[in-house]
């Protein structure tokens, strides 16, 4: 279980965030959106694993098979839009901490 | 995990407050702000001109590989103070953002760590809004660009 994963860095990838835009228009089972890419059936199986467990997927029973959904309110949060802003900056003095790690003042 | 890196915009105001504890002593915290070389290290950008004191200038400036100029930026210092507090203006030439006050503090929290306060204030709620928005848009665009690729490989 981990439920902490970051959301954004579950949508940093690209073929996840493909498998996202798929379900946006409908409910799918792993398999139809896995025949959608080229990649391993276990591959797209891990993404999908990955999205679930940060909360942007939603998984149905429908009889035998298990649908996945877009989690409409996982997403809503998802566009909070000072996050990115708060990453380029953390980003920003992530370098600035590095780069002053190594600064060895001349004497 | 606590965040490092802090954001405050409360809604409906055209200021925006960043915070940031660092991992390093105060001396070296203000180090990279007041050091052309340093700033140009961490920054990414070129330093044309850097002047620490007050009623100094400054201009920075990227350019990409084409030696098109990409991001260029200026301020006048009103304040200088070492291991304190710097105040200043920031403008990002041609860009619709205005010219914004920075107001830094830094502190010393320990021997080996600091924190720095970053105060903003804006011409307009609407400007800050769209500094704020930028990345997120930007980000969007990014992930749109990267699915339309995806979505025409599947054809």
């Amino acid at each position: 279980m981990n439920l902490r994963r970051d959301v954004f860095q579950a949508i940093a990838d690209p073929t996840r965030r493909a498998i996202l835009l798929l379900v946006a228009s409908q409910s799918m089972t792993a398999g139809a959106i896995a025949s959608n890419f080229d990649t391993a059936r276990p591959t797209v199986s891990k993404h999908l694993q990955i999205l679930t467990e940060c909360e942007l997927l939603e998984q149905k029973q429908n009889g035998r098979e298990i649908y996945y959904n877009l989690n409409a309110k996982k997403m809503k949060e998802l566009a909070d839009f000072i996050e990115p802003f708060r990453k380029l900056w953390d980003d920003r003095f992530n370098k600035l901490e590095t780069v002053m790690k190594k600064y060895k003042p001349q004497k | 995990m606590e965040q490092k890196t802090k954001v405050i915009a409360e809604s409906g105001k055209q200021e925006m407050l960043i915070t940031r504890e660092f991992d390093l002593p105060l001396e070296l915290l203000f180090k990279a702000y007041a050091e052309a070389k340093l700033v140009e290290q961490w920054m990414g950008t070129k330093v044309l001109k850097l002047e620490s004191k007050k009623f100094g200038s400054y201009q920075f400036e990227k350019k990409d590989e084409q030696g098109n100029i990409t991001f260029s930026a200026n301020g006048v210092t009103h304040e200088f103070v070492p291991n304190q507090k710097i105040i200043r203006t920031f403008e990002m030439e041609n860009t619709p953002f205005g010219v914004q006050l920075e107001i830094y503090k830094f502190e010393k929290l320990t021997d080996t760590t600091s924190k720095l306060s970053m105060h903003t204030i804006y011409e307009s709620v609407a400007l800050r809004d769209q500094v704020l928005q930028m990345p997120f848009a930007q980000g969007l665009n990014w992930a749109h660009n990267q699915l339309q690729e995806v979505v025409s490989k599947l054809k």
